[in-house]
């Protein structure tokens, strides 16, 4: 029990993250003496579940992890098969891949952004709270999130756990009239997510600029969505096939998920972040316009910051969404041919909350023998406790109430998908 | 004027956070001319479109209130806010209670909406649906079409 002296916050679930999870912060006698921010995963459900599947399935397996990131988790996992089977998918299919992406970090970012995120820095308890005094944003925000849905169910056969996609390509391409159709949302969403910019460039932040690791993939050509090195701010510059010789996946006792680390280094950041500092000269034109507008530095080191940098690639995935639709041809085939052989794929791709890596071992059969499926979350983990920390730290005399919102909102800056990998987010801080 | 509209919410992956889904298959299987039936996942752009210009809407989803698992309450959430202790379970970003508390805010509700909720049991990923919530169901359906014979 508390002592006279002692402040106990409890909270029974945390609203506005993607998800469940726990957090925990311990303070004796003024001093940070601890800080969780735990996940009950349910453990390696999906891994398990995929062995003795067809590699075929793996694409609408995944997808079923999370119903905010679908196509992060089938992108993988077809990049990881492909690689497996020697299987180039380029030109259109390729670019369709894109777009689909683009469809799902609109969908994805601007839920986030406006009606989870934007609460927190406008005082509101929730979008429900905010929609009373800032009705157009909302509208704005359900139009956007609308049109990164359409353009998911167009090329994903459905809005919600996508179907259309497969190992060499998809079941069925659209046609130009098809994707022509989308072209008039889009250009509205383009003045719409510059808007999201400036709005969110707008808002008041917390002093607080962190150490980060960033960690993100590196394309030559693109700004990041399907393909690339995995690089860091650090000098980090690996093949995806090198994932585990790199990256660490270990047990905590508290909590179900594995947390991630660099070998030897420690916590890393992967996100929007991450992507912006070691990408920004990738980004479309028109994101790097409405960065400049309202003088975003090169590398954003403020985590509650994300809000905006979140906004920035919005911009960029509608922009990028026009120019695909603008090139587009119909292919031949919805899809390259695929022969399975036995070895093992590794595919890493951008979902809208940072890295995902998969990695497959398949048999001769095309079954899959071993699957590894390392979230984003999972590796925010250890960063976003050291966040955790930091702001307790400079917040230690806060009031309870203040302090607990600013807690949570830390926790939001990495829009972390916990249902990815848990259940209950309860928050505790024990001044005992 | 357009049809009225059931709208079914859960994940079939996720033990008895299914029972909306599974009301809805109920209700197709007793055949409902006049009544649309939509499968979701409590978005609220996906909530919101699906009932607007409609008379009424039903939604429901699975809840958890602490109540004993297969529990079904039904609110009339026209004019009242839903109690706040009756979340309804979502492993998504914004559930349905949220949506339709949204939709209030921004004017957008129906004219009539009823919210059905059946209390969980396990909603884990892969757990199956508890006896009691599987019984829930026809009684979840019995619910649905008494407010829809009204509308």
């Amino acid at each position: 029990m508390s002592d006279p002296t002692t402040r106990t916050i409890a909270v029974e679930y945390l609203a506005r993250v993607e998800g469940e999870g726990a957090m925990k912060v311990v303070v004796r006698d003024g001093v940070v003496e601890d800080v969780e921010f735990r996940i009950f995963e349910p453990p390696r459900y999906f891994e398990a579940f995929l062995r003795g599947r067809m590699y075929s399935e793996a694409p609408d397996i995944t997808a079923r992890i999370c119903g905010i990131c679908p196509v992060a988790y089938q992108m993988s996992s077809v990049h990881a098969m492909e690689q497996a089977f020697g299987v180039e998918v380029g030109g259109q299919l390729r670019a369709l891949r894109r777009l689909l992406y683009c469809g799902e970090w609109i969908e994805s970012h601007v839920l986030h952004v406006y009606l989870l995120h934007a609460p927190d820095f406008l005082g509101y308890e929730s979008a429900i709270h905010m929609a009373q005094d800032h009705r157009e944003i909302v509208e704005q925000a359900l139009r956007l999130k609308k049109i990164g849905n359409q353009v998911m169910t167009l090329l994903g056969g459905r809005e919600i756990h996508p179907i259309n996609v497969k190992v060499g390509g998809f079941y069925k391409a659209p046609t130009r009239a098809d994707l022509d159709s989308l072209v008039e949302d889009l250009q509205w969403a383009l003045d719409a997510s510059r808007d999201m910019v400036r709005i969110t460039a707008g808002l008041s932040f917390p002093e607080i600029e962190q150490p980060f690791e960033f960690v993100s993939l590196r394309h030559p050509d693109e700004y990041p969505f399907n393909e690339g090195r995995i690089v860091s701010s650090a000098g980090l510059d690996i093949a995806n096939t090198e994932w585990n010789d790199w990256f660490l996946e270990e047990h905590v006792a508290r909590s179900n998920a594995l947390h991630s680390r660099i070998r030897s280094r420690g916590s890393y950041h992967v996100g929007p972040l991450a992507r912006f500092a070691l990408n920004r000269d990738l980004l479309h034109p028109e994101a790097v316009a409405a960065a400049n507008e309202v003088g975003l530095p090169a590398v954003v080191t403020n985590p509650f910051r994300s809000i905006i940098v979140r906004s920035v690639e919005t911009v960029h995935a509608v922009a990028e969404a026009l120019d695909i639709i603008d090139r587009y041809e119909q292919p031949a085939a919805p899809a390259v041919p695929v022969t399975p052989i036995a070895g093992v794929g590794h595919g890493a791709t951008e979902a809208p909350r940072g890295l995902l890596y998969h990695r497959y071992e398949i048999g001769g059969d095309g079954r899959i023998l071993d699957a590894q499926i390392v979230p984003p979350t999972a590796q925010n983990q250890l960063t976003i406790e050291q966040d955790l920390r930091e702001v307790l730290e400079r917040n230690i005399e806060m009031a309870d109430e203040p302090l607990q919102w600013r807690l949570e909102q830390t926790i939001r800056n990495y829009d972390p998908c916990i249902s990815c990998a848990t259940h209950f987010l309860r928050l505790e801080i024990d001044r005992g | 004027m357009a049809d009225p509209v059931v709208l079914g919410i859960g994940n079939r992956d996720r033990g008895d956070d299914a029972v909306g889904l599974l009301v809805l298959d109920e209700l197709a299987a007793r055949g409902l001319p006049g009544v649309d039936l939509m499968a979701g996942d409590g978005d609220p752009g996906w909530m919101l479109d699906a009932w607007e210009g409609r008379p009424c809407a039903v939604v429901v989803d699975a809840m958890v209130t602490g109540a004993a698992p297969g529990t079904v309450v039904s609110f009339d959430a026209s004019s009242t806010a839903l109690p706040s202790d009756a979340r309804l379970s979502s492993s998504h970003a914004l559930g349905a209670a949220t949506s339709v508390e949204l939709a209030r805010a921004l004017g957008r509700l129906p004219k009539r909406l009823f919210v059905i909720g059946v209390e969980a049991g396990s909603v884990a990923l892969g757990s199956s649906l508890s006896p009691a919530v599987a019984t829930a169901v026809g009684l979840a359906a019995d619910a649905a079409m008494e407010v829809l014979a009204d509308a």
